[in-house]
């Protein structure tokens, strides 16, 4: 008899609520029953609100139970849960949930549905194919397929990631780097962690394939100090692809020859712009380098280096795999393919939707997110991490896209959307951006370093009641000082959630009239 | 006075990291890892096998957040304060661990046993409010969550 299939997540975030738990009471209530099973132990498939999501394979496909409790699985065992058979908790077929449904999943595909170091899984969901592709063309034409596919940076920069590669492509030079940002240090964001976690193989992949159109053979993955589970599960997929012949000398028994190594950061938000990032890696203090030289012209070691985000990289492999045009072909105006979208905060279903760009904010926070958690209207919400503006009901009707945003006054930045409920106070937040700016400022230029305490000192007197008119034209300034004269987007983008939060919401700093 | 056994462990590590491109990063996390902190006495021995001076690897150690030149408490607890955890109330678990622990942030309990560090963004922002405890992440605090964190601890 075979044994029966189970599948229990081993993402940071379904441990966090529990996971590690549900897969030790199943695997003891199995073991007290003499039930055979086998447990895998697969990435999350997203809906953190139904975490611990339990899948069983059956013949009709997997079926998912969820959120499953330590405290559930007795009960489940008396329902026959492992047969596929009815439970309280039972969501059906995975496959089919509305939520994952309605989603596309191009750079998430394998997310949640296999095993994250297994590369027999990997292989059979199409890993690899991308990379076998690529070793049979040219550097230039794997440039210009990025560059055809329309990938703009999904760090938060949005900027084209192929002709970043054809600068470096361009470069003489004997050594160049590959380097992944993987300093996700914006809040409401989790979506590379993810990818690292429960789909490591793409990021390696695309990394490669990287090295492989710029002429690189060296990468480096920078990854934050607070994702230690992310660390252990990346070197462990390193050496699985290094022992099979994808990382190290002459891979896949070509003439192309790519090492691959995880540096771990030190918690400095700074260090997620990219020539703070680079300082960081040459073992020095994170401070922000002039820009220019780029550093896809002198970057780490004064070498010519590609610095891409996690979801850029990862985005790779189907690009190569299914074409420039595929990829292309999703989306809208001049923000091409999906994005990895993360739903957090005061959201009720929680979690991670990847769609085409076009998308509304509303129905990102109420047909996927189901409004609020809390059951209270929605007041804000902040798209982008700490540096983004914050947004009112009015503007939830935005499309995400990179243009449109900017119309705005906003930014999609790296995807995570935050939302707010009405109890929150907007200058509490906005006075917190400043207290961020000042705790993560690197201190090379002066607008950010001294102008991040001068605005926290600003909100208290206006909210104060202190010369009000007065001081929120000196916030103004401030703002406007400091989007205009600092060094990189820390200090330069510090104001948008500051001075939207002022725009849209006057009366919580105290404001009568509608000052704008 | 740093022990000799410390110092011992501290120049193997230098040892063995110090011809690597970028040795400062990985070499202050070997060291924190392995004694809990990173002793200004183990500044002269860097800076003579890197060419560095003493005041860049002051300067260093002091710029990053993770790294800490006093020892630790037995565990470390830091709370998210990022934007995701405030709307689900961080707040109030900020508070509560502070008044609980009877220390600020970057305090340590009287009995050595926890230290209280703040946290910007954990990534677990889909099951906010979210603190961790050592290496292991806890998402969707209450107080009730922390009273059980903090027994697990005395244990």
């Amino acid at each position: 008899m075979t044994n029966f299939k189970i599948y229990v997540p081993r993402d940071s975030s379904a441990i966090s609520l529990g996971a590690e738990k549900v897969f030790k009471a199943i695997k003891n209530e199995a073991s007290n029953r003499g039930i055979k099973i086998e447990i895998i132990r697969n990435g999350s498939r997203g809906l953190f609100w139904l975490e611990t999501m339990v899948e069983v394979e059956t013949p009709q496909g997997r079926v998912a139970y969820g959120p499953v409790n330590p405290a559930d699985v007795s009960s489940m065992f008396d329902k026959d849960f492992y047969l596929g058979k009815k439970h309280p908790l039972s969501l059906g077929v995975t496959s089919e949930i509305k939520w994952l449904k309605n989603q596309e999943r191009l750079t998430y595909a394998r997310v949640g549905i296999t095993d994250p170091v297994s590369l027999k899984d990997y292989e059979t969901h199409d890993g690899f194919k991308g990379l076998r592709k690529a070793l049979n063309l040219k550097p230039q034409k794997i440039v210009d397929e990025v560059t055809d596919s329309g990938l703009r940076g999904r760090g938060g920069a949005a900027f084209p990631t192929g002709i970043k590669w054809q600068t470096v492509l361009n470069a003489p030079s004997e050594k160049k780097y590959i380097v992944c940002n993987a300093d996700e240090g914006d809040s409401g964001t989790f979506s590379d962690r993810m990818i690292m976690e429960n789909d490591p193989f793409v990021l390696i992949e695309g990394m490669i394939i990287a090295g492989l159109a710029v002429g690189a053979d060296q990468g480096y993955i920078y990854l934050r100090s607070e994702y230690p589970n992310a660390q252990a599960i990346l070197n462990e997929a390193i050496n699985i692809a290094q022992q099979n012949g994808f990382l190290g000398k002459n891979i896949l028994n070509s003439k192309f020859s790519f090492n691959l190594e995880v540096t771990r950061a030190a918690g400095a938000y700074i260090c997620g712009e990219e020539t703070s990032l680079l300082e960081s890696l040459e073992g020095k203090r994170g401070l922000v380098r002039y820009k220019p030289p780029l550093p896809a012209i002198e970057g780490l070691y004064g070498k010519p280096t590609a610095v891409n985000n996690v979801i850029s990289l990862a985005t790779i492999p189907i690009i190569l795999d299914k074409g420039s045009k595929f990829y292309a072909d999703f989306g809208m105006g001049r923000s091409k393919g999906t994005l990895p979208i993360q739903l957090a905060g005061n959201i009720k279903q929680t979690g991670l939707v990847e769609k085409a760009f076009g998308i509304t904010l509303r129905e990102l926070l109420y047909d996927f997110g189901g409004g609020s958690a809390t059951g209270k209207k929605i007041k804000a919400v902040q798209v982008g991490g700490p540096l983004g503006a914050f947004l009112p009901e009015e503007q939830f009707d935005t499309p995400l896209d990179y243009e449109k945003f900017s119309e705005i006054n906003a930014v999609v930045g790296h995807g995570g959307i935050v939302a707010f409920d009405e109890t929150i106070d907007m200058s509490k937040l906005a006075r917190y951006s400043f207290e961020f700016c000042a705790i993560e400022s690197c201190g090379k230029c002066t607008p950010c370093r001294i102008g991040s305490t001068r605005g926290m000192e600003v909100i208290d007197k206006i909210k104060g009641g202190i010369d009000q008119e007065k001081n929120v034209a000196v916030l103004r300034d401030l703002g406007e000082t400091m989007v205009h004269g600092s060094l990189c987007a820390m200090g330069g983008m510090t104001p948008f959630p500051v001075i939207s939060a002022l725009n849209f919401f006057p009366k919580d700093f105290g404001l009568e009239t509608n000052e704008t | 006075m740093l022990s000799d056994n410390k110092l011992e462990k501290i120049e193997q590590h230098v040892n063995l990291l110090k011809d690597k491109p970028g040795a400062l990063l990985p070499l202050m996390h070997a060291i924190q890892d392995d004694i809990g902190y990173i002793p200004e006495e183990s500044y002269e021995p860097i800076s003579k096998a890197l060419s560095l001076s003493v005041a860049e690897v002051h300067g260093f150690v002091t710029f990053y957040h993770h790294f800490r030149t006093k020892p630790s408490g037995k565990h470390i607890l830091q709370i998210c304060r990022a934007e995701s955890c405030q709307s689900m109330g961080s707040e109030n678990i900020e508070s509560y661990c502070k008044e609980k622990l009877g220390i600020d942030y970057h305090e340590t309990t009287e009995d050595q046993l926890i230290t209280l560090e703040p946290v910007y963004c954990l990534g677990n922002c889909a099951c906010s409010p979210a603190v961790m405890i050592d290496e292991e992440v806890i998402g969707r605090v209450t107080e009730d969550k922390i009273d059980d964190l903090i027994q697990e601890a005395k244990k």
